[in-house]
């Protein structure tokens, strides 16, 4: 590559990793209006239950130390991918996946089970809200595993070229930003809403 | 192959993430606590849990974003004009929608008048 | 569950006017598309024109679809203004659910598919021209972008012809918008056209805002910006941060009508008040997002034709920078009715006074440019002038409803709708058509006929006036809005008229603004703008040749100052040889296209309750993405040489 083609992928990678940075942060204003919405709504439970009738909290502290555990596996594959180690990239990513995958199982247990009690999102308000935030978290984390899987088929075969680089760094974004969100979700609607 | 280092954002390095983690660790499991125990209680508990959360937010921004002042200007920026936005519209539809509970729904209005005003029945 | 949801043959069934509508719009279409064929240009249209990345193209292509839109939203207004003159006379011919329907595709059409596409199309033609750069930071981003806007022009407009549309106003408030009291596929149309233009519009917010920060050519710092750059960039800042919610509030409103939930339904312990807040906290950054670049584009036109610089650079950025913040601080004075306390009132009352100063900051500054300045009174200082003369009645009217006690006299009266006209027509559509005139010249190669233009804008001036001071009058004396008649013994009949007469004059100045450009056209080659300059700009789009060529400019600029150009012309060094070197391009794409009409897909089958159709939808969406996101070769490199031939062509043409 030339020098002027270095330069130009380098100026085109760092705007890419910027402007998804951007589109993070309006991700953070859609999460902070459901917040909003939920933190209006949740006592408008409507006869039903309330948080502390339905949050099992052993159950989303494993969820939470999964989630975040996948967040450090991702920095980890990123600084492999840094050092060129391909093989490394993709052992790291797939521990990535295998714990963000079990984060939504448990998640989706969690909702089935509801769902079966009779407490669906259309029950109450409250509801709604709880099932649309936090659905929409695990909609994310479902995206994320999806472009997880694509990545890792792309480092297999083209290697860490430049471009696929970029679209790591892009991944790990995303990915430790769906973290943040589960923080604010794990410490307002769980934990204050358990109690 | 290795790939030439000035061609890559701000990666932070194998003590900085472990370090990140093990804060959030921490700070996760500290906040679990203080409600699965019931160490702490009432307002206490939510000023406590937010701090948490508030901090756990910093660290992993810090050493899992590598959002720092020196190489990230323009996220910062992009990032505390969102934070803004992100308090005004949560705080600010709170206080409103508590606002219009207070005048608009009939059962607590009452509630509302006895305890707040000091009408007496 | 039916193949075709709830889409059954009654849905094509409708009255005489509406088939009337439904004619028109696809007896348009049929004569655009035997049009093409005809010249055999579809292979064209499509490798120059759908499928291109080049922010010009789709800029020309925004406004086309715009000014389209334009005339279906003045049509809808047209028809308003007849139903309550008419009926006022003894027979009107809406309905009130016809009624209901018309106003609300009149304001949802003009907000969210001309004024949002009319800006969108100027800021994709010059914000790359005018920061030195060949193109915005993500061109297939921008391509996508212009296609989901489309999707949701033909969504919206497809509902005159299958099913109906909402009858809940242009904001769809619950509970009127909710299952209960609006169980057709009106409210769903709504939600979803929107829906899918709204993130083509986020979309579009990420782009201009990271182009500005970051496309910016050599020596360009911040405080070297156009001011209308500046003015995109609060702009855009508003776009990324107020869409979103927007996108919150649609979905919300979406699941409680598909999936039974209850954020705002009247039972089940949802709140309907919560849409009116989160709407809003959308709604009045909107309206801000609209006006900035409209006062952008006066700082540029007011500079240019009094030949002098613009005054008070430095204030107008601190002017945009507080506009900006502030418009998150405003919006309870939408609902101050609503049943908040004096504390909520209070605040959001003063600050909605306090957003009037910067304002007022701009307009004296635009003042204080033409003071001794040499002008120069073409079409675009018109607008112009008859901007400052309406924006500022309107400004006053708004600082007056500012003040909860008075707007609770005046809220949902025709005062508000006259106030919010006012200020859309006065100052977006006023300062959109001055952009619109201005660049023209730059897109197409020869000015617009001028005399044609001052007819057009008299016409709209006037006929503003007219179609809503007297609105302004019945608004005071008690005339609520949105009603399709009103009682004769009220004697209000007289203003009605005048406000008739108001819209026509308004359509005679569409009128002309369409001869304006045909004639334009027609007599082109005595307009020619050969030296790319027609105005003696300041600016670098002024640089560049008219039409520029397509990778903007051959040798990116290198600047030191505000108005680069004007000083370069001063210095002598505007128009010198530069050394070519090889350019990096975007390549087309049809990806954009196809992404756009798979959403299309999932909103008609949301519409209809085809669930099989959005799923599948979805699943196109999500392998084209698939599909982008593994192509590693999407652009392409135009040699020097190649460049230096481009350019020789052109200065030859240009000297000959």
């Amino acid at each position: 590559m030339s020098e002027h083609t270095l330069l130009r992928q380098e100026h085109s990678d760092s705007t890419a990793v910027f402007g998804f940075w951007v589109y993070l942060m309006t991700d953070c204003v859609l999460f902070a209006a459901l917040f909003a919405v939920y933190a209006v709504l949740r006592t408008g439970t409507f006869g039903g239950p309330g948080g502390s009738e339905i949050f099992n909290l052993p159950n989303i502290l494993v969820e939470t130390f999964l989630l975040l555990t996948s967040s450090y596996t991702c920095g980890l594959a990123m600084l492999a991918a840094h050092k060129g180690r391909r093989n490394e990239v993709v052992a790291w990513f797939g521990a990535t996946f295998v714990l963000g995958f079990s984060f939504l199982a448990l998640e989706l247990s969690e909702f089935h089970q509801l769902l079966l009690d009779g407490n669906g999102p259309d029950r109450s308000a409250f509801l709604s809200s709880y099932f649309t935030l936090v659905g929409t978290h695990g909609l994310h984390i479902t995206i994320g595993l999806l472009w997880m899987l694509v990545l890792m088929s792309q480092v297999l075969k083209r290697g860490l070229k430049p471009m696929t680089l970029n679209r790591l760094a892009l991944l790990s974004l995303f990915w430790h930003f769906l973290d943040l969100i589960w923080i604010f979700i794990f410490t307002i609607v769980y934990l204050m809403g358990a109690k | 192959m290795s790939i030439p280092k000035h061609h890559l954002p701000a990666e932070g390095n194998l003590a900085s993430y472990t370090a990140g983690f093990l804060l959030s660790v921490i700070l996760s499991g500290a906040a679990y606590l203080a409600v699965e125990q019931g160490l702490v209680a009432g307002t206490q508990l939510i000023v406590m849990l937010v701090a948490f959360a508030i901090l756990q937010l910093m660290v992993q921004l810090v050493f899992f974003l590598h959002l720092d002042t020196v190489s990230s200007r323009w996220k910062l920026l992009v990032f505390l004009f969102m934070a803004m936005v992100v308090a005004i519209l949560v705080g600010g539809s709170i206080w409103i929608m508590n606002n219009l509970n207070y005048n608009m729904s009939p059962a607590a209005t009452n509630s509302f008048i006895i305890h707040d005003e000091g009408v007496t029945k | 569950m039916s193949l075709l949801g709830r889409l059954t043959l009654a849905a094509f069934q409708h009255n005489l006017i509406t088939m009337g509508g439904v004619a028109t719009m696809i007896g348009g279409v049929i004569a655009v598309v035997v049009i093409i064929t005809y010249f055999h240009r579809w292979t064209w249209l499509w490798t120059e024109w759908l499928t291109t990345t080049d922010h010009k193209k789709i800029g020309v292509m925004y406004l086309v679809v715009a000014f389209v839109m334009l005339l279906r939203g003045i049509g809808d207004a047209v028809m308003l203004r007849a139903q309550q003159v008419l009926v006022g006379s003894g027979q009107g011919f809406l309905s009130a659910d016809q009624f209901q329907q018309v106003f609300s595709a009149h304001g949802t059409i003009m907000i969210f598919f001309v004024a949002m596409g009319l800006m969108f199309g100027l800021l994709n033609l010059i914000v790359p021209l005018q920061i030195g750069s060949r193109d915005v930071a993500f061109p297939f981003l921008n391509s996508m972008s212009f296609w989901l806007y489309v999707a949701g022009v033909i969504l919206i407009n497809l509902s005159l012809i299958v099913g109906d549309f909402a009858a809940t106003g242009w904001l769809a408030y619950p509970p009127l918008s909710e299952l209960a009291y609006s169980p057709g596929v009106g409210v769903d149309y709504w939600i979803w056209s929107l829906q899918i233009a709204g993130i083509g519009s986020l979309v579009s917010g990420i782009n201009f805002l990271v182009t500005i920060l970051k496309e910016r050519c050599e020596g360009m710092t911040l405080m070297n910006m156009p001011i209308f750059i500046w003015s995109v960039l609060g702009s855009m800042a508003l776009v990324i941060t107020a869409f979103p919610i927007l996108t919150v509030t649609l979905t919300l409103l979406a699941l409680d009508r598909t999936l039974g939930m209850h954020f705002f339904t009247a039972g089940g312990g949802g709140s309907a008040m919560m849409y009116i807040n989160l709407i809003w906290a959308w709604g009045h950054p909107e309206v801000y997002i609209l006006i900035l670049p409209a006062f952008g584009i006066f700082s540029e036109i007011v500079a240019t034709f009094s030949k002098k610089r613009l005054f008070g650079y430095a204030s107008m950025v601190w002017a945009i920078i507080a506009i900006t913040f502030l418009s998150f601080t405003v919006w309870l004075h939408h609902f101050f009715t609503m049943g908040g306390g004096a504390d909520v009132n209070a605040f959001f009352g003063i600050m909605t006074a306090v957003i009037a100063v910067p304002t007022g900051v701009k307009v004296f500054n635009w003042l204080f440019t033409m003071y001794r300045g040499r002008i120069s009174l073409t079409t675009p200082m018109y607008w112009f002038l008859g901007f400052v003369v309406t924006f500022t009645i309107g400004g006053m009217t708004g600082v007056l409803m500012a003040v909860p006690p008075i707007d609770f006299q005046v809220h949902n009266s025709l005062f508000l709708v006259a106030h919010f006209h006012n200020m859309i027509i006065g100052g977006v559509v006023f300062g959109y058509f001055c952009g619109f005139t201005y660049w023209f010249p730059k897109f197409t190669g020869f000015k617009l006929n001028e005399r044609l233009g001052r007819y057009a804008f008299w016409c709209w001036l006037v006929g503003f006036l007219l179609a809503f001071v007297p609105l302004y009058i019945l608004g005071i004396m008690g005339a609520t809005r949105r009603l399709d008649s009103y009682d004769p013994s009220m004697g209000w009949q007289s203003l009605f008229i005048v406000a008739g007469v108001g819209v026509l004059v308004i359509l005679a100045g569409v009128g002309f603004q369409v001869l304006q450009i045909a004639v334009s056209i027609y007599l082109r080659k005595q307009n020619l703008d050969t030296t790319g300059d027609p105005w003696d700009g300041r600016t670098l789009e002024w640089s560049t040749s008219s039409p520029p060529p397509f990778y903007n400019f051959a040798v990116l600029p290198n600047v030191d100052e505000r108005d680069p150009f004007w000083e370069a012309k001063q210095a002598g060094t505007a128009h010198e040889k530069p050394v070519y070197e090889d350019i990096h391009m975007p390549k087309n794409t049809a990806i954009g296209i196809y992404i756009a009409a798979a959403f299309f897909c999932i909103s008609f089958g949301m519409v209809w309750h085809m669930f099989w159709l959005s799923v599948l939808a979805l699943l196109a969406v999500i392998l084209l993405v698939i599909l982008r996101m593994s192509d590693d070769d999407t652009g392409m490199i135009i040699p020097a040489a190649e460049v230096e031939r481009i350019e020789s062509a052109r200065i030859h043409k240009t000297q000959s």
